[in-house]
C-alpha cells in the first residue's frame, strides 16, 4: 500500500505538482512577515554589485592602459586610457557614417566641413550639398519597389513617401531612415560574423547561447546608461543601442541557415572541389540566402522598434518627436509621428522580404541600358524632379513645397485625432473609468498584494520545485540559482511587482492568443489571414502601443498591462496558428471518420498535438509582456522598470544599476525559458514530434 | 594492370577512442563489444578493388555501412585505419591542397537527395565544379551546355532545381559530376528518392551513359534488383561487413552466407543468370540452324530456346561455339525443380 502510493507520487506529474502547491501555500500562510526572518526576506548581500560595475566602468574609461596621445591644442603628449580612446574612435566612425547618409539626402555642409578648412567654409555659402527633394525620394522609392516586386509595391513605397513628405514628417523620416540604413549593415556584419563562427565551432555557439539569451531579454532601456556613460550621447549611440539588441537575432538566423544545408549539400561542394573559402560563400552562405536575408529583415525591424528609445540617447528623428510629444501629452502628434515609423517599417519590412525572396535571373541578355534601365530612370527622376524644385524656387516666395515641407506647413490631422480622443474620453469617461478602477482595486490591486506578500522561501519552492518537476535536479538548480541573484540583492520586492505585472500580461495574452489562434486557423484563409495581421502587427514598434493606450486609461498600471497584453497576444496566436496547423491532415481524417464534433476535434485532437508549440508561444509572451511592463517605466510604474528608467538621471551608479536590473529582468525571462521549453521538448519527443 | 581502386582493410569506427579500441584489438572489431565501449562500427575491415572501367554495387540495408564506405573512399569521412589506393596512391596520406586536386580531376560523385545548389541554375550547377577549379566562365559555360546534351535537358538551361521534377534534378546532379570528365564515379543511392517508374528509366540511361563513357564506378544501393541490373560485381554488406563481393549470377547461384541468401531467394533467376551458367559442354549433336550468345540473360532468349526443342549451340563474342543448352535447363530454370 505504502509502496503504491509512494510510485504514484513518483510517476504523476499532477500529483507531484499538487504536493508543491499544498507546500506553497502552507509556507506562504507560515512564514512570519517580518524584515528579520530570512524566510521573508533574503539579506540585501549583493547590494555592492551596481557600484561595482560602475567601478569597472569608470576605470576603464580613465585608468586603464595608458597611451600617449598627442594633443594637437595644447601641443604636448597626454595620457588617455586606451579603452577610451576606442570608443572615441568608434563613436567618431559612426557618427561620421551617419551623418554622411543624412546629409547625403538632407544636404548640410557637416560632412564639407570634416574636409576643409573652417573659416573657409563659413566665407562660402554656397558649399554645402543640396538636400534630396522629397518628389525625386517618392519617385526613387516606388522605382525601387517596383524593380523589387511589380508596380503594386513600387505604389506601397511612393504613396508611403508622398504621405510622409506632404505631412511634414520629410526630415524627421530621414533621420530616422539613415540611422537604419548605417546600423542594419553593421548588424548585418557582425551577425553574419559570428554566426559563421559559431557554425563552424561548436564551442563558440555554446558559449554564443547564453550571452544571446540575456541580450535579447534584457529590457531595452538597460543598455541607455551604460552607453551613455561609454559613448556619450547622439546619434551614434542610439545606434550602438539599437546595434546590441538587433545583432543576436541575425547571429541566430545565420546560424540557423546554415544549420539547416543538408550534409549532402556541403558533401556535394567538397567533392566539386572547393576549398574551405570556396565552401563557405559559394555553397554555404548562398544556400542559407533565405534565413540570413530574414535575419535582415529583423534587424531593419528592430532598429525602427528602436528609434523612441534610442531617442533617450540622442538619437534624432522621428522617435524624439514622437517622445517629445508624448511628453506633452500631444497624442494626435505622437500617433502622426508613430504612424510615420509604422508606414518606414512597413515598407522596409516589403521591400527586404521582396529582396530575400527575388530570384536571380543570371542568364537575362540585356543590352547595357536594359541592365541599368532602372538605375537611368532613377538617376533621371532625380535630376529631374530636383531642377523642378529648383525652378520652384521663384515660384514660392518663403517655403519651397516641393522641396521639403516643414513639419509646421505639413497636412495634419492631429487635432482631429486629438478631438477623437477628447471625444472618446468625454463620452465613455464614465465606463472606462469605472472599468480602470474596478480592475485596479478588484483584481490588480489585490493580485500585487498577494504578489508582494509571498515570502522568499515559498517563491524559491514554487519556481524551483516546477523547475524541478519538469526537468529535473539541473534545471531546479539553474532556476534557483537565477533567482537567489535578484533575491540577495536590495530590489526583490521591485522584482515582484514586474512579475506580477508580467504574469498577468502573459497569462491574458496567451489565453487570448489560444482562442484567437484556434478560431482563426478552423480554415485555411482564416489563418493566413490571421498570420498576415500578425505580421502587420510585429512591424510596430512596441512603444507605438502605449500612445492610445494612456489616453484611455491615464498613467495606471491598466495601461502598460493593455498595452503588453495586445503586445503580447501576436506571438501567442502566431504560435498556435502554426502548432494547430501543424496536425497532420491524417489525423485530422481519423478524427472525422470517428465522428468528432468540431469541439471534441479541438480539445481532443488539435490542442494536444499543438500544445508543445502553444507552449513555445507562451514563452515568446513572456519576453514580449517583461519589455512591455519594464517600457511602461515610461509613463510611470513602480516596478523594476522605473528604476531602470531612472537610472537615466543617476550619475554615481546609474550604469551599473542599469545593467544589474537589466540582467534581473532577463534572469526573470530565461527561467521561464528554461523551464518551458524543457517541457516543450519533452512533449514533443512523449508526441513522436521530434 | 594495376586496380584503379584498391582497399585494404579499411576501417570506419565512430566514437572518440576508436583509434585506441582499435589497437587494442589488433584490427579484430566486434561490432557488440565497440559498441559498448561507446564506439559505433561503419565499415568492418573492408579490402577489395575496383578495375578500370569496371562497375561495382555496393548493396547494403540502412545501417549497413555502404555510403559510410563510400565516403571513406571519397574521404569526405576519414578512414580511421586501412589504406585507400586511387591509382595507386594513398588517399589517406593526402594533404587538403591534394585531396582537392584529386577532386578536381579524378572523382565526381552523385547523392541521393541531389544536393544541387539551390541559388544556382541547371546550367551553373553543372559549371560548379569547373567555375572552383578556376575554369573561365566562358568555357564552363559551354562544357556544361555539352552536359546537358548528354543527360536530355536542353531547353531547361536556365530553370532552377525547385523547378524540375526528382528525375530532372538526379540528372543534373549526375551531368554536375560528369563535368570535370572524371575517371572515377561515385554514386550514393542516386535513384532511391525516385518514383519506381522514373528509378526505371534513370537506371536505362545510367546504362546508355556508361556504356558509353566507360568510367570506374562505385554505385551504393539498398534495392538488390538495381545492384543486378547494373553492376559487374556486386558487394553485399551487413554491419559494416563485406558480406559476399562476386559477379551477380555466382551471388546468385552460391550465396556465401545466410543473409545474402535471403535476398537472392526470391530473386527470378532467368532474370540474372546468363546462357553461360546453364549450358553444357560442347555437343556434336547440337543441330540447331542457330546459336545464341553464352552472355545473354536466360530471360530474354527462352522463348527462341523453347520454340526448337533442340539442343543448341552456344557461342562466345567471336562466335566461336564454346558449349551447347538444353532446353530442359531453361524449363528447370523457368519453373524450378
Amino acid at each position: 500500500m505504502d509502496k503504491n502510493y509512494l510510485d504514484t507520487v513518483r510517476n504523476s506529474k499532477p500529483t507531484q505538482f499538487g504536493i508543491l502547491l499544498v507546500l506553497f501555500f502552507a509556507l506562504y500562510h507560515l512564514v512570519p512577515h517580518n524584515d528579520g526572518n530570512y524566510f521573508w526576506r533574503l539579506p540585501s548581500l549583493l547590494k555592492g554589485i551596481p557600484l561595482a560595475i560602475n567601478n569597472v566602468i569608470f576605470s576603464a574609461l580613465y585608468d586603464w592602459f595608458p597611451l600617449k596621445v598627442w594633443d594637437p591644442i595644447f601641443e604636448m603628449y597626454e595620457e588617455k586610457a586606451a579603452f577610451r580612446e576606442f570608443t572615441k574612435a568608434v563613436s567618431q566612425g559612426l557618427l561620421f557614417l551617419i551623418t554622411f547618409v543624412r546629409e547625403l539626402l538632407l544636404g548640410g555642409d557637416k560632412i564639407i566641413d570634416v574636409f576643409v578648412n573652417d573659416a573657409w567654409l563659413k566665407e562660402n555659402d554656397w558649399l554645402s550639398w543640396p538636400a534630396l527633394p522629397w518628389t525625386a525620394g517618392a519617385v526613387g522609392a516606388f522605382i525601387l519597389g517596383y524593380q523589387l516586386n511589380g508596380f503594386r509595391l513600387g505604389l506601397l513605397g511612393g504613396i508611403g513617401a508622398v504621405y510622409i513628405a506632404i505631412f511634414g514628417n520629410w526630415v524627421p523620416s530621414i533621420q530616422t531612415l539613415s540611422f537604419v540604413l548605417i546600423t542594419t549593415p553593421i548588424c548585418f556584419v557582425l551577425g553574419l560574423s559570428f554566426g559563421i563562427w559559431g557554425y563552424l565551432d561548436k564551442k563558440v555557439e555554446t558559449a554564443l547561447q547564453p550571452v544571446l539569451n540575456v541580450m535579447q531579454t534584457m529590457p531595452q532601456f538597460a543598455y541607455l546608461v551604460p552607453i551613455i556613460a561609454l559613448f556619450g550621447l547622439g546619434d551614434h549611440a542610439g545606434s550602438i543601442a539599437t546595434i546590441i539588441i538587433a545583432t543576436p537575432p541575425m547571429i541566430r538566423n545565420t546560424i540557423l541557415g546554415l544549420k539547416r544545408i543538408s550534409p549532402e549539400v556541403v558533401e556535394a561542394g567538397l567533392m566539386s572541389g572547393c576549398t574551405k573559402s570556396q565552401l563557405l560563400f559559394k555553397v554555404l552562405i548562398p544556400t542559407a540566402r533565405r534565413d540570413i536575408l530574414n535575419g535582415v529583415n529583423t534587424v531593419i525591424m528592430q532598429c525602427l522598434a528602436m528609434v523612441v528609445i534610442a531617442s533617450f540617447v540622442g538619437a534624432k528623428g522621428l522617435g524624439l518627436n514622437l517622445k517629445i510629444a508624448l511628453n506633452s501629452l500631444k497624442i494626435g502628434k505622437a500617433a502622426e509621428a508613430g504612424l510615420c515609423i509604422v508606414i518606414i517599417a512597413v515598407i522596409l519590412d516589403r521591400f527586404t522580404k521582396a529582396w530575400a525572396n527575388k530570384p536571380v535571373d543570371y542568364f537575362e541578355n540585356l543590352t547595357l541600358f536594359q541592365r541599368h534601365r532602372s538605375l537611368i530612370i532613377f538617376a533621371t527622376a532625380i535630376l529631374v524632379f530636383s531642377i523642378i524644385a529648383f525652378i520652384a524656387n521663384g515660384y514660392f516666395d518663403k517655403i519651397n513645397y516641393l522641396y521639403i515641407i516643414p513639419i509646421e506647413k505639413g497636412l495634419t490631422i492631429a487635432h482631429y485625432i486629438d478631438a477623437g480622443v477628447d471625444w472618446v474620453w468625454d463620452t465613455f469617461f464614465y465606463t472606462l473609468n469605472t472599468f480602470n478602477k474596478f480592475l485596479l482595486t478588484q483584481v490588480l490591486g489585490p493580485m500585487k498584494k498577494a504578489y508582494l506578500g509571498m515570502p522568499v522561501i515559498s517563491t524559491f519552492t514554487l519556481a524551483m520545485g516546477v523547475a524541478y518537476i519538469v526537468g529535473g535536479l539541473r534545471t531546479g538548480l539553474i532556476v534557483g540559482g537565477m533567482l537567489l541573484f535578484i533575491a540577495l540583492s536590495e530590489y526583490w520586492d521591485r522584482a515582484l511587482i514586474t512579475m506580477y505585472m508580467a504574469t498577468f500580461a502573459v497569462l491574458m495574452a496567451s489565453l487570448n492568443g489560444i482562442i484567437v489562434g484556434s478560431i482563426f486557423s478552423q480554415t485555411e484563409r482564416g489563418s493566413r489571414f490571421i498570420l498576415s495581421v500578425c505580421d502587420f502587427f510585429e512591424t510596430f514598434p512596441s512603444f507605438v502601443y502605449l500612445i492610445p493606450v494612456i489616453f484611455l486609461f491615464n498613467i495606471t498600471d491598466t495601461s502598460v498591462l493593455i498595452a503588453a497584453i495586445i503586445y503580447a497576444t501576436v506571438p501567442a496566436t502566431r504560435y498556435t496558428v502554426w502548432g494547430l496547423k501543424s496536425v497532420p491532415l491524417s489525423l485530422h481524417e481519423a478524427g472525422t471518420m470517428s465522428g468528432v464534433s468540431r469541439m471534441q476535434r479541438w480539445t481532443n485532437i488539435e490542442i494536444p498535438i499543438a500544445f508543445p508549440t502553444i507552449m513555445l508561444g507562451v514563452n515568446q509572451t513572456v519576453v514580449f509582456s517583461l519589455q512591455m511592463v519594464i517600457l511602461g517605466a515610461l509613463i510611470g510604474t513602480e516596478d523594476l522598470g522605473q528604476i531602470i528608467f531612472g537610472a537615466l538621471s543617476r550619475t554615481k551608479d546609474g550604469a551599473g544599476v542599469a545593467l544589474t536590473l537589466g540582467v534581473f529582468v532577463s534572469l526573470i525571462a530565461i527561467s521561464v525559458d528554461v523551464i518551458v521549453r524543457k517541457w516543450a521538448e519533452d512533449r514533443k519527443k512523449a508526441l513522436g514530434l521530434l | 594492370m594495376s586496380p584503379t581502386i584498391s582497399c585494404t582493410s579499411v576501417y570506419k569506427i565512430f566514437g572518440d577512442n576508436a583509434q585506441k579500441l582499435l589497437s587494442e584489438n589488433k584490427g579484430k572489431v566486434d561490432a557488440a563489444k565497440f559498441q559498448e565501449a561507446g564506439c559505433i562500427v561503419g565499415v568492418n575491415d573492408a579490402s577489395f578493388d575496383v578495375n578500370k572501367g569496371e562497375m561495382l554495387v555496393v548493396m547494403g540495408l540502412s545501417g549497413s555501412g555502404k555510403s559510410t564506405l563510400l565516403r571513406c573512399i571519397s574521404r569526405l569521412t576519414e578512414a580511421t585505419a586501412g589504406k585507400i589506393l586511387v591509382d595507386g596512391e594513398d588517399i589517406c596520406l593526402m594533404n587538403n591542397k591534394q585531396l582537392i586536386e584529386l577532386r578536381r580531376e579524378k572523382m565526381g560523385m552523385v547523392f541521393q537527395n541531389f544536393a544541387l545548389l539551390p541559388h544556382k541554375t541547371v546550367l551553373e550547377n553543372i559549371a560548379f565544379p569547373l567555375q572552383v577549379k578556376g575554369v573561365t566562365t566562358d568555357n564552363s559555360i559551354q562544357k556544361a551546355l555539352e552536359m546537358v546534351e548528354l543527360v536530355g535537358l536542353k531547353g531547361r538551361e536556365n530553370y532552377f532545381p525547385r523547378e524540375l521534377s526528382g528525375g530532372q534534378q538526379q540528372r543534373v546532379g549526375i551531368a554536375r559530376s560528369l563535368a570535370v570528365e572524371p575517371d572515377i564515379w561515385f554514386l550514393d543511392e542516386p535513384f532511391s528518392a525516385l518514383d519506381p517508374l522514373i528509378r526505371k528509366e534513370m537506371q536505362d540511361e545510367f546504362l546508355r551513359l556508361q556504356s558509353v563513357l566507360n568510367k570506374t564506378i562505385m554505385f551504393v544501393t539498398h534495392d538488390f534488383d538495381e545492384a543486378l541490373r547494373l553492376a559487374d560485381r556486386i558487394a553485399i554488406m551487413k554491419d559494416g561487413i563485406i558480406e559476399q563481393l562476386d559477379k551477380p549470377d555466382n551471388i546468385v547461384l552460391n550465396p556465401a552466407t545466410d543473409y545474402v541468401k535471403r535476398f537472392t531467394e526470391d530473386v527470378p533467376r532467368e532474370k540474372v543468370l546468363k546462357i553461360e551458367s546453364i549450358m553444357d559442354g560442347v555437343d556434336p549433336n547440337a543441330s540447331s540452324d542457330f546459336a545464341i550468345s553464352k552472355n545473354e540473360i536466360i530471360e530474354t532468349v527462352a522463348e527462341k530456346i523453347l520454340n526448337s526443342k533442340e539442343i543448341i549451340k552456344v557461342t562466345d563474342e567471336n562466335s566461336n561455339i564454346v558449349g551447347s543448352i538444353n532446353p530442359s535447363k531453361v524449363i528447370k530454370v523457368l519453373f524450378g525443380g
